[in-house]
């Protein structure tokens, strides 16, 4: 192996920056997974990056870890490069990947403790690592039961344990809470923060707005392998719109005065769908949710339900450009297999 | 290490040292028997083979070739202990194939460990399995008659031979693991290439009644050599040397070619 030299390098990231992608191509065939990324996530931030099926975010995760090389582009992570110095790379990343990786035969204990082992732990830190992260995805009780016998979901934090073991600079999660039920989804949530509150920088993938909301700084919103909105939760919500309130009236017959009393009152502006039965009222405020609950109660109208709900990725490429992702469809679309009518 | 600053700048490097590799291997050597553990099904094949080639052959050909059920177990015996050897070394690629299906790989692969340490892991796994296969196989022949004419050093020198020359074949069964998409694909194939090597051998019968071409082929066949050489060894009788070294060649020879191709290979799939 040749020595990497470690003279400063002139075309590297900046100070600061613990991921920084530039111009990043990867093809697979005729499929441009990857189409000229760029990116950078601050030291200590996470940022989520959003797309849909077959967006390239895998990919994208899987440059970033050494996993596959890219076709063209620079990439560093933690000052190092992907192509240059991979092994200096490993030492500084953890990654769950979206799929699990663990291994089937061994017990969630003995997954845990080979990860330590091979990042260098002491046996010693290794087993209490590996017990501290079990307990923390509530699988002390599973620790000795082989990984086989696990549910989706425990796989799946089992996955996430691993991939903090050694306390990594820069995590990934590629989409890491799909599947989860939503307290094991908090309890995620929670580590992550955790990681991030120790100093970690995390890339997250995902295709909810709202994990999106929870955890990330910044966000970049990816589509046929290329960045089209980047920037902080703030800017894209009001690009995209943030929350918006859905009201189920106790009689739907009183929708539209409903919708009207909210604007002549000058507290927002509702629309209702009498088809759905909802009166939906998008939100700039929280004080703007106390607001139109209370006058709505005040003027007597019966409320069956309400609930806030965050824009879905539909609504958010909608709003970014103008058009309905189509490539999720296109994707996902079983190879036809035409038959000839029979005669 | 000497100073204070050298070993943070080795890390720099992304240098992993000898001690460093070690505690890999290690560290993966231990879940490799730990997956035996959970799956002890898979040592049907280092468990089972020697006792029923035992049994098959020397009672159902035994009494055929070589002049009695005796004479044939002294013959045979010493031959199976290669053939047991080779026989586990070719389920290492399935083992390999399986690795990179489930996607474990992907997760040693972002980890900062030497490309090798999973290779060797596997050999030293393998090492166990087999030492456990070739003492199944001596107390069973034991116990069925057969007579270590040959003193212990002899036989401990025809396990090594066997060994050492099963973890040359391991490099090809890996190569095969890496390179063929499935886990049965790679089972066929080590089976395809194993039945002529081993039947085509004077593992199970002396060669010189075979036809010309066979004989031609068994002549070279490595696995002859190491019958032989085994034969020799635990028999306490016959030429030693001339086997023993054949063999030794043959090891060194497929390892240095087949093991810089699998790590090769290996690499290339990072
Ligand atoms: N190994 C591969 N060989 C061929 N094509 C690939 C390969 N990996 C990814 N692709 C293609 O690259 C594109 C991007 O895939 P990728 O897995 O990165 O998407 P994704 O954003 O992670 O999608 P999802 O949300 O479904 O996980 C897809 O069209 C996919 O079919
Ligand atoms: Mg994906």
């Amino acid at each position: 192996m040749t020595r990497i030299s470690t003279a400063p390098n002139d075309r590297g990231p900046a100070a600061g920056n613990a991921v920084e992608v530039r111009g990043i191509v990867k093809h697979f065939g005729s499929t441009k997974a990857l189409d000229g990324v760029d990116l950078t996530v601050r030291e200590g931030t996470v940022l989520g990056v959003l797309g849909p099926n077959g967006a390239g975010k895998t990919t994208l995760v899987r440059v970033l870890s050494t996993l596959i090389k890219p076709d063209a582009g620079t990439a560093f992570v933690g000052g190092y490069d992907v192509l240059r110095q991979p092994k200096q790379l490993r030492r500084t990343i953890g990654l769950t990947g979206q799929y699990a990786s663990v291994d089937e035969l061994l017990s969630g204990y003995e997954n845990l403790y080979l990860i330590g082992r091979l990042l260098d732990l002491s046996s010693k830190e290794a087993k209490a690592r590996a017990t501290e992260l079990l307990e923390r995805f509530s699988l002390t009780e599973a620790a000795k039961r082989v990984a086989k016998t696990y549910s989706g979901g425990m796989r799946r934090r089992l996955d996430l344990a691993a991939s903090m073991i050694g306390r990594p600079r820069v995590l990934y999660l590629d989409e890491p809470t799909t599947g989860l039920d939503p307290r094991t989804r908090n309890e995620v949530w929670d580590e992550v923060q955790r990681m991030v509150a120790d100093g970690a920088t995390v890339l997250l993938t995902t295709q909810y707005m709202e994990e999106a909301e929870q955890l990330a700084n910044e966000l970049t919103v990816i589509d046929r392998g290329r960045v089209i909105a980047a920037g902080g939760i703030a800017d894209l919500k009001a690009q995209v719109g943030g929350r918006t309130l859905q009201v189920r009236p106790g009689h739907p017959a009183e929708l539209p005065e409903m919708a009207r009393c909210l604007h002549d009152t000058g507290i927002a502006t509702a629309t209702f769908s009498a088809d759905t039965g909802l009166l939906s009222v998008p939100l700039t405020s929280e004080d703007q949710l106390t607001a139109v609950i209370g006058v709505l109660g005040t003027r007597g109208f019966g409320i069956a339900d309400i609930d806030t709900k965050l824009p879905s990725l539909d609504e958010v490429f909608l709003a970014i450009t103008g058009k309905p992702s189509d490539r999720p469809a296109a994707e996902d679309a079983a190879p036809s297999l035409a038959k000839e009518p029979v005669a | 290490m000497t100073t204070a600053t050298l070993a943070p700048a080795r890390a720099e490097e992304g240098r992993i040292g000898l001690p460093g590799h070690l505690r890999h291997v290690g560290a993966l050597t231990r879940r490799n028997l730990m997956r035996i553990k959970a799956d002890p099904e898979s040592m049907f094949d280092a468990v089972l083979m020697p006792v029923i080639f035992t049994v098959l052959f020397v009672y159902v050909f035994g009494g055929a070739i070589s002049g009695g059920q005796d004479a044939y177990k002294q013959y045979m015996i010493p031959g199976l202990l290669g053939q047991t050897g080779i026989t586990l070394a070719m389920a290492v690629g399935t083992g390999l194939n399986s690795d990179f299906q489930t996607g474990v790989m992907d997760r040693f692969r972002t980890l900062p460990i030497g490309r090798s340490s999973v290779l060797l892991s596997k050999i030293a796994a393998e090492t166990c399995r087999a030492l456990l296969s070739f003492t199944i196989l001596i107390v069973f022949a034991l116990i069925l008659g057969f007579e270590l004419k040959g003193g212990f050093l002899e036989l401990l020198a025809a396990v090594g031979l066997s060994l050492l020359f099963g973890m040359s074949i391991v490099w090809i069964s890996m190569l095969l693991g890496m390179a063929l998409r499935s886990a049965q694909a790679v089972q066929g194939v080590a089976m395809l290439v194993l039945m002529p090597m081993q039947f085509g051998s004077s593992i199970f019968a002396p060669t010189d009644t075979m036809p010309g071409w066979l004989q031609a082929f068994t002549k070279v066949n490595p696995l002859s050599a190491l019958a032989d050489a085994c034969r020799a060894l635990m028999n306490g009788q016959g030429a030693v040397a001339h086997p023993v070294l054949i063999v030794l060649a043959w090891s060194i020879g497929i390892t240095a070619v087949f093991a810089p191709l699998a790590v090769a290979r290996f690499r290339k799939r990072t």
